[in-house]
């Protein structure tokens, strides 16, 4: 089997007696889908933001294409091939949708410390600029200021402005949160365009989305990871079951 | 859809010309003014306030350049101003009294100073950043005032104008209201420039989002301190010419209230445009030299005793008046100019 592109190994995060993350081990496979599921407060978020960077774990390790990256900061597992995106919005409210891709590219071609020449006209950031917001259907929506976007446009923006890093993996932290139904099914699509591209790892609660897109699925409960499998082994792990899925409906 | 693509915080290809027109009409009253001020009659006085006016216009939109369009509140930009003045000021009783010197030493004092600063404060944010600012200029005031061979608290008078290649022309003050202009003109294409290329969008971004900054990956503390270390420079630039326009300088280039005034510039002219900066000094400058006068005058129908009091505790109307003009018009004075074109 091939080396995975990132591991986790025996991740660890606690909050005074409160422990989030307990003992996480995970590989993640170049190429796959990872989604990762679980119950409201299993410790899906504080987990993506160990892997980001946002967070140091207490104990354990984070490994990213076979380089222990747990001490890095953000930025520089960006520049990696490491992009998240946010479960509350994060995107640059005052420029337009173009730009904020634009200065992503820009983040990974060349110095940014130039002080003349104007950046908004640089075809060499627009032009990859404007094919991540193709990928996601958001082109002709380039020039509006992204804060006017609507709440569906704005996870279409993240994802897009994830892409311009060009990243090796896509962490993407509920993705749908917050979406209608429409506004979800073109999100999901999206994704499921950028399947072949790229390695994902997926935090989710719309378990329709989740089946219908992952390679494999992780289960998190109270900080632990009880399964891990094809979706529909673990659809049918009564462990998984009777810890979670029992309570939802299932598909 | 135009009125979509406009925002307060974009930078130059979204202003339409009518905003354009604001920097040529001010920059064309400035290089007006010394003929009108021929005619005047009292060429002398209206030089040296309009050479006031510009030297804070350089420092106010220093200040606006990480205010503005980074978010970082120093209250300590008075410092520069002084470090400027002080290099002019030193040199020169040394005997080193050409500008040619004088200046390349002040931009290096103001670099040095607020690299080493910045870096101390710039890691702290909001509130933090302005105390450890500010504390930072009361430093550099009281080891001004401690300068005895240097005047310590009273300042020190230049004995004449700095040199230029040896020669006295700025003695000349129609000359050094060119020179003036021409610094504030290079200054503010320099911070046009500067606003609009690769770096200046990643500081208007951070401004916006940090954690959105660094999520694609930038650092913004180091773009954050070059910021400072220009604007800090500009500022320098600025205490040199204020030197040489005072001919003498003192501690009290850099006191607190100092660089209070210069915020109270970039927000009474309208944060984020510079050339706000440049119109808020000048508004500043000039409400604190006429007000009093305006006041004797508006007051008519009082007595005499009230109207010279009124007059003499001008601040008490002028306080109350920019504070007025902060909370009332939003984008200060270039905000004001704005607002038909939106309407």
């Amino acid at each position: 089997m091939a080396e995975p592109l990132l591991e986790l190994r025996h991740v660890r995060k606690a909050y005074g007696a409160l422990v989030v993350t307990d003992d996480v081990s995970l590989s993640v496979e170049p190429g796959e889908l990872h989604a990762i599921i679980g119950p409201n407060g299993a410790g899906k978020t504080t987990l993506i933001h160990q892997i980001s960077g946002t967070l140091p774990p207490d104990s354990g390790q984070v490994l990213f294409g076979g380089e222990d990256i747990t001490r890095l900061p953000m930025p520089r597992r960006v520049r990696r091939g490491l992009a998240r995106s946010f479960q509350i919005t994060s995107i640059l409210p005052g420029f337009s949708a173009l730009e904020n891709v634009a200065l992503a590219v820009q983040a990974r071609s060349g110095s940014s410390f130039r002080f003349l020449g104007n950046a908004a006209q640089e075809k060499a950031l627009n032009g990859p600029a404007m094919e991540c917001l193709d990928l996601v259907g958001l082109s002709p929506r380039a020039y509006v200021p992204a804060g006017l976007l609507s709440h569906g446009e704005k996870r279409q923006l993240e994802l897009a402005i994830g892409l311009a890093t060009e990243p090796k993996l896509l962490l993407l932290d509920e993705p749908l949160a917050g979406t209608g139904h429409d506004e979800s099914q073109r999100v999901v699509e999206t994704l499921r365009r950028l399947k072949s591209r790229l390695t994902i790892v997926l935090i989710e609660h719309d378990m329709d989305a989740v089946f219908s897109l992952a390679d494999r699925v992780s289960v998190l409960v109270y900080g632990r990871v009880i399964a891990t499998d094809t979706p529909e082994r673990v659809r049918t792990n009564p462990e998984v079951r009777a810890a979670y899925l029992g309570e939802e409906e299932l598909v | 859809m135009t009125e979509l693509a406009e925002t307060p915080s974009a930078p130059a290809p979204s202003l339409t010309t009518r905003l354009e027109l604001i920097p040529i009409v001010l920059f064309a009253a400035f290089a007006a003014a010394p003929l009108l001020a021929t005619s005047s009659g009292a060429e002398g006085y209206v030089l040296s306030l309009l050479t006031r006016v510009m030297i804070f216009g350089i420092a106010a939109m220093a200040l606006d350049l990480i205010l503005g369009y980074g978010a970082l509140v120093s209250f300590g930009h008075a410092a520069f101003l002084g470090l400027g003045g002080y290099a002019v000021g030193i040199l020169a009783s040394h005997g080193i009294e050409d500008a040619l010197i004088q200046i390349p030493v002040a931009l290096a004092g103001s670099a040095v100073f607020a690299l080493a600063t910045g870096a101390i404060s710039l890691r702290t944010k909001g509130v933090y950043f302005i105390m450890i600012t500010l504390a930072f200029g009361q430093m550099l005031y009281f080891l001004a005032t401690s300068l005895a061979p240097y005047g310590g608290d009273d300042g020190m008078t230049l004995s004449s104008r700095s040199l230029v290649a040896g020669s006295g022309i700025l003695e000349n003050d129609f000359a050094f209201y060119w020179v003036c202009l021409f610094c504030l003109l290079g200054t503010y294409a320099f911070s046009r420039a500067l606003v609009a290329s690769r770096f200046g969008r990643v500081l208007r971004g951070t401004r916006e989002n940090t954690t959105r900054m660094e999520a694609v990956g930038f650092q913004p503390f180091r773009f954050q301190l070059v910021a400072y270390v220009i604007s800090g420079m500009m500022a320098g630039l600025a205490g040199c010419l204020l030197a040489n326009q005072a001919e003498f300088v003192s501690p009290a280039f850099m006191t607190w209230q100092r660089s209070g005034e210069l915020i109270f510039m970039v927000v009474l002219g309208g944060l984020g445009s510079l050339h706000g900066a440049i119109i808020g000094a000048a508004a500043f400058l000039l409400l604190e030299e006429f007000l009093p006068e305006i006041l004797h005058a508006a007051g008519f129908f009082l007595s005499e005793e009230t109207r010279s009091h009124l007059a003499e505790n001008w601040k008490m109307v002028f306080g109350p008046l920019l504070i007025l003009v902060v909370l009332f018009v939003r984008g200060g004075i270039m905000g004001l100019l704005r607002r038909p074109h939106h309407g």
